[in-house]
């Protein structure tokens, strides 16, 4: 099953008003593979994301091939702090494809529910408010939500930006756990050691492709001087 | 000792309008309890505030159309409330203003407009009737208005309850599923502005949100789960209605702002003493 293209992207072009967000991105992001994208802040990483989940249209180019079922975690979550849910009311709403609004939640349901959380760790907090919970952990209630979904394209946005290292590293398993399922993983990361460690291709993403392919050869030295190059002439224009 | 109590807190409700009052309040707080905590969960309070004057130059048409009329006093309201809601969204979906701004520039015209209306067409009684409503003409026709609404806004909180939830709490998410959250956010502004019709007979339109807000705001004070909070709000809501007719009664005093006070003073009490997040929490423990 590998090496089947699973999402093209075909001259892809994203803009704000006046302001070219992401300009010709072309490429392939192959069947189960694990993409980390990293780049400079404005970059288009973000909008990259938004752009495949269909939030944001391209003003020219296209993308084929997506998958049916597909997982979204974004970046500053919109999600509402405040509001009165538990954990296991949280993590439910993954089912959303199978229950939907008027489908009965079954006894079936709360083991996968349950299931998901103590793969996540969280098994002490189940009836937990959102409220009561800290950032990492609110991170593991999301990544529980995410594999209720069986998605079969993933997308992340930052998923360990302010996680802390132990959490990064439980939920490293499970994105690792997700690959070996075959599964196509796109994560927008920071941290290069991170990409470097686990993810096996890297889009190098400055409004244009910098680079794309295998990480070593993609964060090598030259086009990272690349990068720094573009995101200083970013700021500075 | 029985006898005084009975003759202050009962007797008075042997009066059918008094009655018909109390009856009136209890079907009202079942169905703006649950509008209300999901205005306040939404963080729309103020919106409830700029939909309930939106609502008086429709009321004050069908004043002119109809005179003191309930149901077509009560459709024009509902037609003003539903054109401004539709207005403000559409405004703030097309041009750079926010939903907030541009409800205020609406209901802000409709409001004067409505006052426009009233004033030259009618007679200051009639202004202060519209503006401040008066429970005790509540009649039977008003109550089975009051029932159906209530009964519309139960049955459809109960059937949009779990998609209605989601795009409250992670629209995002919502949207990433294949949700689309502007139904419910409509549906649920409709739901807004039928309880706020309904209930501007017996409180005015100036007061018909207070019934509504501030037993919902006080319940965030006491309960957590949203079946919680919303029953906390109906108790809070109920017995406002009760002890404010009783006040009301008692002391000759018009009955929409004893209602609403009496909802304050449980809403103050709930600030000092509430089980969480009130001040007792935040200095003694």
């Amino acid at each position: 099953m590998k090496n089947i293209p699973s999402l093209t992207v075909k001259n892809l072009t994203v803009r704000y008003g006046a302001h070219i967000v992401l300009k010709d991105i072309m490429g392939t992001f192959q069947k189960g593979s694990l993409t980390a994208i990293v780049g400079p802040n404005g970059g288009g990483k973000s909008t990259l994301l938004k752009t495949l989940m269909g939030f944001v249209s391209p003003s020219s180019g296209s993308f084929l091939n997506r998958s049916p079922k597909t997982a979204y975690l974004p970046q500053r979550s919109q999600i509402d702090l405040e509001f009165p849910l538990t954990v296991e009311e949280v993590v439910s709403f993954g089912l959303w494809q199978e229950i939907g609004s008027f489908y009965s939640f079954k006894k079936s349901h709360k083991n996968l529910v349950i299931e998901a959380i103590n793969a996540v760790g969280m098994e002490n907090y189940k009836k937990s408010h959102l409220q009561t919970l800290s950032g990492g952990q609110l991170q593991r209630v999301l990544f529980a939500r995410l594999i209720l979904q069986n998605a079969d394209l993933i997308l992340l946005d930052e998923p360990f930006t302010g996680i802390d290292p132990k959490t990064t590293h439980d939920l490293m398993i499970i994105v690792k756990k997700w690959h070996a399922e075959n599964r196509t993983i796109i994560a927008v990361l920071h941290d290069l050691e991170l990409v470097k460690r686990h993810f096996s291709e890297t889009l190098l993403l400055s409004t244009k492709t910098i680079g794309w392919g295998p990480t070593s050869s993609v964060l090598n030295s030259e086009s990272l001087h690349k990068i720094h190059v573009c995101s200083h002439s970013f700021s500075f224009t | 000792m029985i006898q005084p109590l009975y003759d202050f807190f009962l007797s008075p409700f042997h009066y059918l309008f008094l009655k018909r009052a109390l009856i009136g309040c209890f079907t009202l707080s079942l169905g703006s309890a649950p509008v209300g905590i999901f205005l306040v969960l939404r963080r729309m309070s103020l919106m409830g505030d700029a939909l309930s004057h939106a609502i008086l130059p429709g009321v004050a048409v069908g004043f002119l159309v109809a005179g003191l009329s309930l149901p077509i006093m009560s459709l024009g309201g509902l037609f003003a409330g539903l054109l401004v809601a539709l207005l403000a969204g559409m405004v703030s979906r097309f041009t750079l203003l926010q939903e907030d701004a541009s409800f205020a520039g609406f209901f802000l015209m409709s409001l004067a407009f409505g006052v426009m209306i009233v004033s030259t067409k009618g007679s200051n009684v009639d202004l202060i009737h519209v503006l401040f409503g008066t429970i005790l003409s509540v009649d039977a026709l008003s109550l089975i208005l009051i029932g159906i609404v209530t009964t519309f806004t139960l049955l459809t909180l109960a059937i949009i309850y779990r998609p209605f939830v989601l795009e409250c709490f992670d629209p995002i998410f919502f949207k990433s599923v294949g949700g689309r959250g502007g139904i419910y956010h409509l549906l649920f502004l409709f739901l807004v502005v039928a309880n706020l019709v309904v209930a501007f007979q017996a409180l005015g339109t100036l007061m018909a949100l207070g019934l509504m807000m501030i037993p919902a705001i006080s319940a965030r004070l006491w309960a957590r789960g949203i079946l919680t909070l919303c029953s906390v709000a109906f108790l809070i809501s109920f017995f406002s209605g009760y002890f404010g007719l009783l006040v009301s009664y008692h002391g000759s005093f018009p009955s929409g702002p004893s209602i609403i006070l009496i909802a304050g003073l449980f809403y103050v009490i709930s600030i000092f003493f509430g089980k969480y997040g009130s001040l007792r929490v935040h200095f003694f423990s």
